[in-house]
């Protein structure tokens, strides 16, 4: 134990990869903000719409007008102050916020990638990444570290291997290993992918697809560990992720996922890595190679860190479960379903009317949806629960300041999930506008008429 | 572990790198395809959507508007009650033709926008006659679409007057030379649009359409499924029934039925449209009984059938089921003014409802096709 203990927690080990992800990962956050801002992304996602999906407990952020521009910005030139390494902590910290508030601003763009971005840099405040290779290291010497704990870098791997585990372990379910379901429904329609295309309708292609990529995440935080196996795995990965990148639609995922797995490399790598570096930005590389080791002090700092991290990995060791203790097919109810790292596992899309009643008069009349929602979020809206309860109330408390008085919210929805014909999702009979949001199951879901085995 | 990702690596890489080989002989003989994997090809789809059903119906309806031309030209030079009856004929036909092509606003339709141009109701009746008696109006602007089209010529065929008598007393009054004009610059702009839309999918627009048989959200098969699922949900089903029923208010809208002024063909005018409708999802080539490559082969040859029960068939029925609901009600105007509340009608819209979830849940999602709304128009 002690010796777990002073090999993968105390141990001093070159601080040059930690680095490397440090600038890698500022340089891609940069990116994916630039690019999502030159699409058009904030205005028609956060300034367009009237109104917006919010997180349980998270119902006070909200997109501020045209100065969510501004919390763009502010993301922006943090994440350049990271890849720096200039005042980093501020810059870390200042990330974590900016961009986890943009993601709560409005659920309808929920992603998991995302989540996984705001959990990694709140991982990274805890981290030295600024010990090496970084303007903070370059300007004050004290600060400046060759060697950092081995605890350091080993929580950034765990976080990978956390991912991607889950996301294995998320996918040995009936639907997708025995009715390769969803692959089945999007792979055909993918026919006109060089090369692939032709063969994407063919149902072995579709077995194979299913099963390789739920053992690739199964196996890869495990060939990423070991020497022998690394750089096959890591051909592995890149493989894997531009395949994904060429079929579906997930942005910068892939290349995040890609780089991120450099950090499982030897440090020889990292500081070829960073000669490169320095030779292209004319940078003296030798003088970060100081020698020093960043100690891990016996004190109350050190301690409550730690158990801060440990506090934080039990968490994400165990939120993936929590929909153990909801009853119904998660996959219908969506009850823990997000936060769990099941990435791509559902064909699912619905279709919800609502009716407003006038409980008084007795008369109702329908909503049309998109005097309200984008179709975007009217997309989203129609098949999570959550966000239907959401929108009822809303709907509610607009109609009675319309002036229309004690009104009931009935809706009317039908969803489809992996290739099963549509079936009636809500309730019909439940007024909403009488609901309230929990973390307690809606009874009001009509339960899946199917069985999905499996985790 | 290793070897055996090696081995499938390696494997990828040969399959990935033959593939381009095989190019030219189908992929019979690379595995064994069991009957209902058949590939679908798109491309033949959209030709027969093209060839068989987009363009013999724009020709149609262009005939039919010459011959709403030929009749308002015969009723100009002599405005009597024989002429009008005449006239109008060729407009309620043209109008029940339109109901065949007002789905199709893709490529040039939608630049001009077509439908919008065509038929939006209810027809502004005081703004007409405030430009009949000016004489002074631009019908190119966006803001006179409730002053022009189907709906305006219903207006000034139907609605000047209750009976024909007096409806031909107008055009032989005081503003005699005023209406004739109006009226004769409503078809004019009509008649200039369809030859437009029409002249471009012959020179050139059929080949863009058919040639764009990709999978992308830009690609013709995913663009068309949205606007036609769009078209049916909102000016199908809600435009024409939905909101004069009064479901998306709290009381009943007679006045927004289509066709106001005839009061009598709202009905005929719907059941034309959704026969249209169905007609396009089954391939159905325009004026004839054959078919081919359509939603309904494509959705059969994605082999989903579920529930014992393949969705094609499910689809159709409930186009049948809801199409006899429709056909049992009396002309929507009287169905809603007659009524309180208009139970029937609600009923038969509820069965015209319940397609939408089919064709935009199940379907789409059969076929993989995103529902995105964002480059359309709305009303």
């Amino acid at each position: 134990m002690n010796r777990f203990i002073s090999k993968h927690i105390t141990a001093p080990i070159e601080a040059a990869p930690l680095a490397v992800f440090r600038i890698l990962f500022g340089v891609m956050m940069l990116l994916s903000i630039v690019r999502f801002w030159s699409y058009g992304w904030i205005e028609k996602l956060y300034i367009q719409p009237k109104f917006f999906f919010s997180y349980y407990g998270f119902e006070w952020v909200k997109p501020l007008g045209v100065y969510t521009y501004l919390i763009f910005i502010i993301c922006s030139l943090s994440a350049i102050f990271v890849a720096l390494g200039y005042k980093y902590k501020i810059a870390i910290i200042t990330f974590f916020i900016s961009f986890t508030y943009i993601e709560l601003m409005d659920k309808t763009t929920y992603l998991n990638h995302y989540y996984f971005i705001s959990l990694l840099s709140f991982l990274m405040i805890f981290l030295p990444a600024n010990a090496y290779f970084s303007l903070d290291a370059k300007q004050d010497s004290k600060k400046a570290f060759q060697k950092i704990p081995a605890w350091t870098i080993n929580s950034v791997k765990l976080m990978l291997g956390i991912v991607y585990f889950y996301a294995g372990l998320a996918k040995l379910n009936s639907d997708w290993l025995f009715k390769a379901m969803p692959l089945k429904i999007w792979l055909p329609s993918k026919f006109d992918t060089p090369l692939l295309g032709q063969f994407l309708h063919e149902e072995w292609v579709q077995y194979a697809f299913s099963w390789f990529g739920a053992g690739y995440d199964l196996a890869i935080p495990f060939l990423l560990l070991y020497k022998k196996t690394r750089p096959f795995a890591f051909l592995m990965v890149v493989v894997f992720h531009v395949m994904t990148r060429v079929l579906f639609p997930i942005g910068m995922f892939p290349y995040v996922m890609i780089i991120s797995t450099l950090i499982f490399f030897d440090s020889s790598f990292h500081h070829k890595l960073l000669g490169y570096f320095s030779g292209l930005f004319r940078i003296a590389k030798n003088r970060f190679d100081n020698k020093r080791i960043l100690a891990m002090p016996l004190n109350v700092v050190t301690n409550s860190k730690l158990v801060l991290i440990s506090l934080f990995f039990v968490i994400q060791l165990l939120m993936p479960w929590r929909y153990l203790v909801y009853p119904g097919e998660l996959f219908w109810t969506e009850e823990g379903y997000r936060f769990s790292w099941r990435v791509m596992l559902m064909e699912k899309s619905g279709y919800a009317q609502f009716k407003v009643v006038s409980k008084d008069s007795g008369k109702w009349f329908y909503v049309d949806n998109s005097d309200f929602l984008t179709p975007f979020q009217e997309k989203q809206m129609s098949f999570q629960p959550d966000f239907i309860l959401e929108y009822a109330q809303y709907l509610k408390r607009h109609f009675e300041k319309d002036g229309h008085k004690n009104v009931q919210i009935f809706v009317d929805s039908r969803v489809a999930l992996n290739g099963r014909l549509s079936t009636t999702y809500i309730d019909p009979k439940v007024d909403l506008g009488e609901e309230r949001e929990s973390f307690e199951h809606k009874n009001w879901i009509i339960p899946f008429t199917d069985e999905i085995k499996g985790i | 572990m290793k070897r055996f990702l090696a081995i499938f690596t390696v494997a990828t890489m040969i399959w990935a790198c033959s593939s381009d080989s095989s190019g030219s002989d189908t992929t019979d003989d690379i595995v064994d395809p069991k009957p209902e994997e058949v590939s679908f090809e798109r491309g033949s789809m959209l030709t027969n959507w093209a060839d068989n059903i987009i363009i013999p119906s724009h020709e149609a309806f262009s005939i039919e508007m010459t011959g709403l031309q030929t009749a308002f030209d015969t009723f100009k030079g002599d405005a009597s009650e024989v002429n009008l009856v005449a006239f109008r004929a060729s407009w309620l036909s043209a109008y029940k033709m339109w109901q065949r092509v007002s789905m199709f606003e893709i490529g040039p339709a939608e630049t001009v926008g077509l439908r919008l141009n065509m038929n939006i109701y209810p027809t502004d009746g005081p703004k007409i006659d405030g430009f009949v008696s000016s004489g002074t109006y631009d019908l190119a602007l966006a803001s006179n679409r409730d002053a022009k089209g189907f709906p305006a010529l219903d207006y000034l065929i139907n609605g000047l007057g209750d009976t024909d008598e007096d409806i031909v007393a107008k055009y032989n009054g005081a503003e005699k030379e005023s209406l004739i004009s109006y009226t004769g610059d409503v078809i004019a702009d009509m008649a200039g649009l369809t030859t437009g839309v029409l002249a471009e999918w012959n020179s050139g627009y059929r080949d863009t359409f058919v040639e764009n048989d990709g999978a992308s959200s830009t690609a013709s098969v995913d663009r068309f499924i949205n606007d036609y699922v769009f078209y049916y949900e909102k000016f199908l089903r809600a435009g024409k029934m939905g909101i004069p029923v009064g479901a998306f208010s709290e009381n009943v809208l007679p006045q927004n039925v289509e066709a106001y002024y005839k009061a009598d063909v709202s009905n005929e005018l719907f059941l034309e449209g959704f026969e249209a409708v169905q007609d396009f999802f089954n391939g159905v080539h325009y004026g004839k009984s054959t078919s081919g490559e359509s939603l309904a082969s494509y959705l059969d040859a994605l082999n989903t059938i579920k529930d014992g029960d393949d969705l094609t068939k499910l689809i159709n029925d409930q186009f049948d089921l809801a199409k006899t609901k429709v056909e049992a009600l009396a002309p929507f105007r009287e169905e809603i003014e007659n009524n309180v509340p208009p139970t029937n009608m609600l009923l038969a819209y509820d069965e015209v409802q319940r397609i939408v979830p089919m064709l935009k849940v199940d379907m789409v999602s059969a076929m993989s096709v995103s529902i995105d709304f964002v480059d359309a128009d709305g009303d």
